[in-house]
């Protein structure tokens, strides 16, 4: 369990999950570091005088004296069947004896099927073998403190042996048998009804042959013998000389007689008095009221072999001679697994405990238990579910306890069947083994076969019961023939479908006299039955059985007056293994890991709301809207988009911010808006430094790479989505105003959606202006817009700078920037190459442009060019438009000017301002060519400086 | 783009322009927050109208109206021989209103609800940011963890709306349809309606929670993702994976801890005499996965950089 938990733990916090490591580490927890000791014991020799020793391994221990448990294995297995148990034993402080029965594995000898004579005389030797051993706690001299354990064909042994020899301590005995005749020739017909739950006591006429177990009990010992030593090899390496070879070939290891009695049996499918002799002999039966050690039983509803009512004649004679005694009912059995195992064997080791180990006084029955005398699980409501276990003080008819009894009357008391000429087809009903699998057959059909059953319904349970032990019934068989058999199982009836409750039946073999009606009382099967309220059962009799052998005469039977059933009832306390145990490994997991998970959340929130705590303002700033220092921003990729950018932007301003294709403009403007981080630097916005989601971004409105809006809102409700989203009162949003500048008419109305990319540009714009913020950033706001929009939108962002307020624009469009910026800052290549007052920029002392009327004579503007290249000073002169010409001289304005007109040239205009164009183009080809930024640009002067020299060259 | 020339000249802002003058006096005054950025009515007012909103609910309301069609149309073809294990889920689901709406949540809650808590956490944010609105949003500005906050409120209230309403309306179809019997259960365990009712709220509220781990790895690929099919389609896709691997037994106790593991557990609160370990552990494990994802979503979109 641990280690699963383990396992599952380090699936949870994400180690390395190998599925390797599983069966490694369970290894490393289940490998005990105690090897047991294998010595060959002598015990009493066979019939025929072989001498024989047994295969025994012993679990010492290192030191003092310790209880020793003989642990014994089940039919077919071998001393090796046990292994685990006994590590289990022998860390909890017993000498553990573990040896391979007469008969089985590396053990000599023949099976004598627990013989008193053999195998519990061996059993009764190791006890002295024990006795003998230094680490073995003695209750006398010879009188090894001792327990003994077994399941099955052991459970039996433990039984038998403690019935025989006072000096075994205490006994756990699981899925056993009482009287091996009864287990094998099953009769379900009882002289009086029962006085304890699954009691039965059958009429003195053998049952039918139990075939299918007994040739499966059979042939797991032949397949031992051939896998076995000497024996059956032997036999056959002597030849097939003799008819008694190749009779212990068929008989493999078993005792001749008792192969013999068993093959005859098999062949006529009636027991031969010596046959019922002999198995009765074989049982713990005679001698269980001799047992004094306390003893716990464990017996399972999952077994058709044997049933509950051998596990109650067992505990009937404990309770007789007052041994302290507790009975489990498992759902496991000889046919299916227990969804319980693990608690049965936990109980069955506190049993041992308490009785064997700490030498809890047995003399008083009454003395309280180390376990619940009665423990019973009621099926699970689903398939493949552990059942819900429920315990009772006493075990309903026994030690003075009540059986409680409730009738369900039937609403069919009568039918007729027939019992096939050869016995078939026979009735599948209980398939050995079958449930193991975890084959689970929908049998009706096949079970009810027409002509071959009867039917028997009752009426509906009037109130939720559960049922423990045997239900029983009367009815009256009238038959003609002497030799009747009946099966009867138990099913449930709701709406259309017929379930089997149990793959269990009740076989019923009478002697009548034909002709001659009989009444007959059915021990229908043990076992436990939930049955809520509105449930019908029905009893299904049939007259073949697939697992029994089947008498081949046919007959004719007919059913009448069959009673109420009695049911055994119990309401035990719940026990609920999850709540009993606290809770399960699993939860604890679970709920480890969601805490831990909680945990981690609560340290990330509180570390990250701290340190948002400590984000510099800076006060000297507070007057300034914008200010960019020193950004940097490199992508994944290793692009670096942005290089130690710094600018600012006063209030009042229209700030242009210009650059190519990649020049960082976008880049720039994300981080400004705390959209991506930057890798050094600072955003300060009105003095407040800017991350992911600042307060003061309430502040800005923006325009980026184009507008964002839900498709299906119109463009009013988008506008009142996005300010809804912000949180502010809505009188704050200026919506009307603001819907204005989109000048969207009608269509503000409309699903976005069906709005024109110029449409949704301009909503844009109006969304940026929502609440009249002190820095507008507006990115590309031109695009998608014709020329009449975009000149209506140049004097709203100057007049909306005059406010006090400042506008960040960014734009390819010189033209557009040059006329509605106050101020340009130029990027390039993640770098800003200039930035000032554009008036300053373009305007420049060396540059003078002269207009020329229009339509003036070619020949004269050209002759008056060349004139003026040729005077004093003058470097350049360019004709930009047939109208406009640009000087470009080393002289005073008014010298250039004198000079055009003495060349001939009618000047009607005089400026000094260049296009901002030209200024751009100088410094981004300036920027490129001289292996980029020898000199940082540190003054704006010197800068403009370097921008003229570039326009001469 | 056909019919807005708009020129009338009354010049575009000059409204603007003059509200803004007496306003800039007092600039420099606090911003008025109202309430706080992206409240939760305001996130349910933008994914309320959308058409995957719309289409889903629409769909969950048809489902029950579909089933009393479909079973009205069965019986008039008039084969109603012997079926299968599946048809006679079917013929139970006629019974009442109770087993209808049981039906329904057992044939929805295996895709439908699992597709819906996708849809609704997983899309809520590429969806802002394939329409471009969520730089928007952030700017607006509404702090990172609370847009996602805003965005997983509304989402897993949807799917709880949706969680609800579907057991809700197929015993309301089913009771018009086929009359109000309480719970029949072919196992012969019946409920009485007072008994069956707050089973089934129970069952309902752990289908919702076992809901949660797909609401929650869709909403974490939905901030590593701007396209709103990539979330969706990937929960999915996690959940479809996570139950092939869950057939394995080779997995076998580590599948437990496996999102869907206990997908099927909610039956257990039906039964006559419930077991809650598996619907326990469920839970537990389910929340484990949900609040892991809903951490690593957290983390991831508290640090990207938004490109979209």
């Amino acid at each position: 369990m641990s280690v699963r938990a383990s396992l599952l733990a380090a699936l949870v916090v994400g180690s390395s999950l190998t599925m390797a490591a599983a069966p490694a580490a369970h290894a490393a927890a289940a490998a005990d570091p105690v090897t047991p000791q294998a010595i060959s014991v002598p015990v009493g020799a066979e019939p025929d005088g072989t001498a024989v020793r047994l295969d025994v391994s012993v679990w010492p221990q290192a030191s003092g004296k310790h209880p020793v448990v003989l642990l014994a294995h089940g039919f077919g297995g071998t001393k090796d069947s046990v292994t685990s148990q006994a590590n289990d034993l022998h860390d909890r402080g017993y000498v553990v004896i573990a040896w391979s029965a007469r008969g089985h594995g590396q053990s000599g000898g023949r099976i004598h099927l627990n013989d008193p004579a053999y195998e519990i005389a061996d059993a009764r030797t190791l006890l002295d073998l024990a006795a003998k051993r230094p680490d073995v706690e003695l209750d006398a001299p010879g009188d090894p403190r001792s327990g003994v354990m077994g399941a099955s064909y052991g459970g039996a042994l433990g039984l038998m042996l403690a019935g025989s020899d006072r000096r075994v301590d205490g006994v756990v005995s699981a899925i056993t048998w009482n009287d091996l005749a009864d287990a094998f020739f099953p009769q379900a017909a009882v002289t009086r009804p029962a006085t304890t739950a699954a009691g039965r006591s059958p009429i003195d006429v053998a049952g039918p042959f139990k075939q299918v177990w007994a040739t499966n009990f059979f042939l797991s010992a032949l397949r031992g013998g051939g896998q076995g030593a000497q024996g059956a090899q032997g036999a056959q390496a002597g030849g097939q000389s003799g008819g008694a070879a190749a009779g212990a070939a068929r008989c493999g290891r078993f005792d001749p007689t008792i192969c013999r009695l068993f093959v005859q049996a098999s062949e006529t499918g009636t027991a031969s008095p010596q046959l019922t002799a002999l198995l009765r002999a074989h049982s713990p039966k005679p001698t269980m009221n001799a047992v004094t050690a306390p003893t716990f039983i464990v017996q399972g509803v999952g077994d058709s072999l044997f049933g509950l009512d051998q596990a109650d004649a067992n505990v009937s004679a404990l309770a007789a001679s007052r041994t302290p005694y507790a009975v489990r009912w498992s759902d496991g059995g000889h046919d299916a697994a227990s969804t319980h195992e693990t608690e049965e064997l936990d109980a069955s080791y506190t049993w041992l405990d308490h009785y064997v180990r700490d030498k809890a006084s047995a003399s008083r029955s009454e003395s309280a238990l180390p376990t619940a005398a009665f423990t019973y699980g009621t099926p699970a409501g689903r398939a493949g579910q552990p059942t819900t276990l429920h315990t009772l003080t006493a075990y309903p008819g026994l030690s003075g306890a009540p059986l409680q009894t409730r009738q369900l009357p039937l609403s069919t008391t009568s039918g007729t069947l027939l019992h096939p000429p050869g016995g078939q087809p026979a009735s599948l009903i209980a398939v050995p083994g079958l449930a193991a699998l975890g084959v689970s057959l929908s049998t009706y059909q096949i079970a009810a076969l027409p002509g071959q059953s009867t039917a028997l319904d009752t009426e509906p349970v009037a109130e939720a019961t559960t049922v423990v032990g045997s239900p029983t019934l009367r009815l009256t068989v009238t038959s003609d023939t002497p030799d009747v058999t009946l099966f009867a199982s138990v099913w449930r009836v709701t709406g259309g479908s017929v379930t089997l409750t149990n793959p269990l039946v009740a076989p019923v073999r009478l002697a009548v006299t034909p002709g001659r009606p009989t009444p007959v009382t059915i021990s229908l099967p043990a076992a436990t039955y939930d049955l809520p309220a509105g449930t019908r059962w029905r009893v299904l009799l049939t007259s073949t059985e697939s697992t029994y052998s089947n008498s081949r005469t046919p007959a004719a039977i007919r059913i009448s007056d069959a009673s109420a059933l009695t049911l055994p009832v119990a309401t035990g306390a719940a026990v609920g293994g999850a709540v009993a145990g606290g809770v399960d490994t699993e939860t604890l997991l679970a709920s480890g890991a969601l805490v831990l998970l909680l945990l981690l959340a609560l340290g990330g929130w509180l570390v990250r709301r701290r340190r948002r705590r400590h984000l510099p303002a800076r006060p000297d700033l507070a007057d300034i809207p914008l200010v960019v220092e020193g950004l940097v921003k490199t992508y994944a990729d290793g692009h670096r988009a942005v290089d130690d950018v710094t600018w600012r932007a006063e209030k009042g301003q229209v700030v242009g911010l210009l650059g190519p294709n990649g020049a960082g403009k976008t880049t720039t403007m994300r981080m400004v808006m705390g959209l991506i981080s930057s890798d050094a630097g600072s955003v300060h916005v009105l003095g407040e430094a800017v991350s992911a989601g600042s307060r003061v971004l309430g502040r800005v409105g923006a325009l980026i790479e184009g507008p964002g809006f839900l498709p299906h809102l119109t463009g009013r409700q988008n506008l009142e989505a996005y300010w809804s989203a912000t949180g502010r009162a809505p009188e704050d949003a200026h919506f009307d105003e603001a819907l204005d500048v989109a000048a969207l008419g009608g269509a503000v109305d409309r699903p976005v959606k069906s709005y024109s990319q110029g449409m949704r540009q301009r909503l844009g714009i109006a969304q940026a202006m929502l609440g009249l913020p002190e820095l507008l950033i507006l990115d590309e706001p031109t695009n998608g817009l014709d020329p009449p929009q975009i000149a209506a939108m140049r004097p709203i962002l100057r007049r909306y700078a005059e406010t006090g307020r400042t506008v960040v624009v960014s734009s390819h469009l010189l033209a557009e920037v040059e006329m509605t910026c106050t101020h340009v800052v130029v990027m390039h290549a993640g770098r800003v190459i200039t930035q000032g007052p554009v008036a300053e920029l373009v305007d420049s002392d060396d540059t003078t442009i002269l207009d020329l009327p229009e339509h003036v004579d070619h020949d004269v503007v050209s002759a008056g060019v060349h004139a003026l290249e040729a005077a004093d000073g003058v470097t350049e002169v360019r004709v930009d438009t047939p109208t406009r010409i640009v000087v470009v001289a080393d002289r005073g304005r008014a010298e250039v000017v004198a000079a055009a007109v003495t060349a001939g040239l009618p000047v009607v205009g005089v400026s000094s301002r260049r296009h901002l164009e030209e200024v751009f183009l100088g410094v981004i080809s300036s920027a490129s060519a001289p292996a980029a930024g020898a000199e940082p640009a540190d003054d704006g002067e010197s800068l403009v400086e370097r921008l003229r020299q570039v326009r001469a060259r | 783009m056909s019919q807005t020339p708009d020129k009338p000249e009354h010049v575009a802002g000059e409204a603007l322009l003059e509200v803004i003058e007496p306003t800039s006096a007092a600039a420099g005054n606090e911003i008025h927050q109202v309430r706080g950025p992206l409240s939760w009515r305001s996130e349910l007012r933008r994914q309320w109208g959308r058409r995957r909103t719309i289409w889903a609910f629409g769909l969950l309301l048809a489902l029950p109206l579909v089933l009393v069609g479909s079973f009205a149309f069965g019986e008039r073809s008039g084969n109603s021989g012997r079926g299968s294990a599946s048809s006679r889920i079917f013929d139970l689901a006629q019974s009442g209103a109770a087993n209808f709406s049981l039906v329904l949540v057992f044939l929805a809650s295996e895709l439908l609800l699992v597709l819906l808590a996708a849809l609704f956490c997983g899309d809520a944010v590429p969806s802002e940011a394939s329409w471009s609105s969520l730089r928007y949003l952030l700017v607006a500005p509404v702090q990172r963890a609370r847009l996602l906050t805003s965005k997983l409120v509304i989402g897993i209230a949807s799917t709880l709306l949706a969680t609800v309403l579907l057991p809700a309306w197929g015993l309301l179809v089913g009771g018009i349809a086929y009359g109000w019997d309480p719970l029949t259960n072919p196992l012969g365990e019946n409920l009485t309606w007072g008994q069956f009712l707050p089973r089934l709220a129970l069952a309902m509220a752990y289908i919702f929670v076992t809901l949660l781990p797909i609401a929650a790895i869709a909403f974490w690929l939905g901030t590593r993702s701007d396209a709103p099919l990539a979330a969706v389609g990937g929960a999915v896709l996690v959940s479809i994976l996570l139950n092939i691997l869950d057939q394995l037994d080779a997995l076998d106790p580590y599948r437990n801890a496996f999102p869907g593991h206990y997908s099927r557990a909610w039956q257990d609160a039906l039964a006559v005499s419930p077991d809650w370990t598996d619907m326990l552990h469920g839970a537990l494990w389910a929340l484990v996965w949900a609040v892991g994802f809903t951490m690593l979503a957290y983390r991831r979109f508290r640090r990207s950089d938004i490109l979209s």
